[in-house]
C-alpha cells in the first residue's frame, strides 16, 4: 500500500458498528422469537402456490436481504410452460 | 453465599479458558476460596494453562460416575493455597456430563468455594449449556470483532432464557470482558470502540482487557498472567475486574504498559 494510501484508508469501526446492529435487530427478533417468521412465511407461501400450480423445489428461488427499516423476501417459482404461458415466472415479494 | 460464575462467549479463542485462570487467581489473591472447573469435555485446557497439567488423576466425570470423590478430583494450585482446580475429562464422552451429576457436584463446591468459576466451551452446545447452567454470574468474554460480539449477543440470549435461574423467573448477573482491546487501534477508527460493543450488548462492563505480550508467555508457563506478571497491563486489568465482581468501586481504564526510560534501557536485566 502507498503512504498516500494509508492515510486515506477509511475507518472501518463506524461499518462494523452499523453491520451488527443490523444484524443483531434481526437475529434477536427472530431467535429469541416465537418462530423464524421468514422460514414460516416462506414454507406457507409455497404451499398456496403447491395447490395451484406443481412446483418443483429445486426451481424456487428465495431470496432475503435484510435492510435497516424493512427486509425483502423474495420467492421466485418457475412455473412450467404449459401451464401458464403469458406469466413464465411468478415472483411474490413479502416485505 | 458462594457465588457460581460462568466464562462463556459462544465464539472460541476469545479468551475464555485465559480470564477463568486469571480471574480465579485473582479472587484467589484477595484472600477468597476458588475452584475454576473446565466444563471442555474432550478438549480440556484448564489444567495447562494453570499448569497443573501433570497432576491431573481424576476430573469431573469420574466424579459424577462415582469413580472418584470431589476432594480427589480437586488439585490444589501451588501458589496460592485458596485456589484449586477441577479438571475435564480429556477421553470420555461428552454425554457422561449429566444434569443430575453437574447440579451434584455444584453444589458441593457451592459448601466448599466462595467462588466456583466455571469455563464454558465455545459453542451453544450441551457443554455450554451445561457450564452456564447454575450461573448466578456470567463473564461474557468479547473481542472487538463483529464475529465475537454476534455470538456474545447470542450467548446473552441462551442466559436470558435456558439457564436455571431463567426458569425460575429470576435473572443471571451478566457482566462484559472486552479482551484483546488496542487502544490505538480503537482511537484510529479500526476496531469497534468499548462504547460501541456496550451499545450494541448493553450489559454492563467488567474490564478491558489490552492485546498484551505477557499474555502468551504466562500461558506459555503455565501460570496465570496475574501470577507470572503481577504489574503487567492484562494482570492490572484482570486485577481491576476481579474487584469489581466483589463490588467495589475501581475506576474504568484501560491499564497500558507503564515503562519508564530505565525499564526500557534495562527492561530484563532489572528485572
Amino acid at each position: 500500500m502507498s503512504l498516500f494510501g494509508f492515510f486515506n484508508r477509511k475507518p472501518t469501526a463506524t461499518i462494523a458498528r452499523d453491520r451488527l446492529q443490523i444484524l443483531l435487530a434481526h437475529e434477536r427478533a427472530t431467535l429469541g422469537g416465537n418462530s423464524d417468521l421468514i422460514a414460516v412465511l416462506q414454507e406457507e407461501i409455497l404451499q398456496v402456490i403447491a395447490r395451484h400450480v406443481f412446483v418443483e423445489r429445486d426451481k424456487v428461488q428465495i431470496k432475503l436481504d435484510r435492510g435497516n427499516a424493512f427486509s425483502t423476501l423474495e420467492i421466485g417459482v418457475e412455473i412450467p410452460p404449459g401451464l401458464a404461458e403469458k406469466q413464465p415466472k411468478a415472483v411474490i415479494r413479502a416485505t | 453465599m458462594a457465588k457460581v460464575l460462568v466464562v462463556t462467549s459462544g465464539k472460541g479463542g476469545v479468551g475464555k479458558t485465559t480470564s477463568t485462570a486469571a480471574l480465579g487467581a485473582a479472587l484467589a489473591k484477595t484472600g477468597k476460596k476458588v475452584v475454576v472447573v473446565d466444563f471442555d469435555v474432550g478438549l480440556r485446557n484448564l489444567d495447562i494453562v494453570m499448569g497443573a497439567e501433570r497432576r491431573v488423576v481424576f476430573d469431573m466425570i469420574n466424579v459424577i460416575q462415582g469413580e472418584a470423590k470431589l476432594s480427589q478430583a480437586l488439585i490444589r494450585d501451588k501458589r496460592v493455597e485458596t485456589l484449586s482446580i477441577l479438571p475435564a475429562s480429556q477421553t470420555r464422552d461428552k454425554d457422561a456430563l449429566t444434569n443430575e451429576g453437574v447440579a451434584k457436584v455444584i453444589t458441593e463446591l457451592r459448601e466448599m468455594f466462595d467462588w466456583v468459576i466455571c469455563d464454558s466451551p465455545a459453542g451453544i452446545e450441551r457443554g455450554a449449556s451445561l457450564a452456564m447452567h447454575h450461573a448466578d454470574v456470567a463473564v461474557i468474554v468479547t473481542n472487538p470483532e463483529v464475529s465475537s460480539v454476534r455470538d456474545s449477543d447470542r450467548i446473552i440470549g441462551l442466559l436470558d432464557s435456558k439457564t436455571d435461574r431463567a426458569t425460575r423467573g429470576e435473572r443471571v448477573e451478566k457482566h462484559l470482558l472486552l479482551t484483546r482491546y488496542d487502544p490505538v487501534r480503537a482511537a484510529r477508527g479500526d476496531m469497534l470502540k468499548t462504547e460501541d460493543v456496550l451499545e450494541i450488548l448493553s450489559i454492563p462492563l467488567l474490564g478491558i482487557i489490552p492485546e498484551s505480550q505477557e499474555v502468551l508467555r504466562a500461558s506459555n508457563l503455565g501460570t496465570p498472567v496475574i501470577f507470572s506478571n503481577p504489574d503487567a497491563a492484562p494482570s492490572r486489568a484482570y486485577m481491576d475486574a476481579a474487584r469489581r465482581l466483589l463490588g467495589e468501586k475501581v475506576p474504568m481504564t484501560v491499564p497500558g504498559e507503564k515503562k519508564s526510560l530505565m525499564d526500557k534501557l534495562f527492561g530484563r536485566r532489572v528485572a
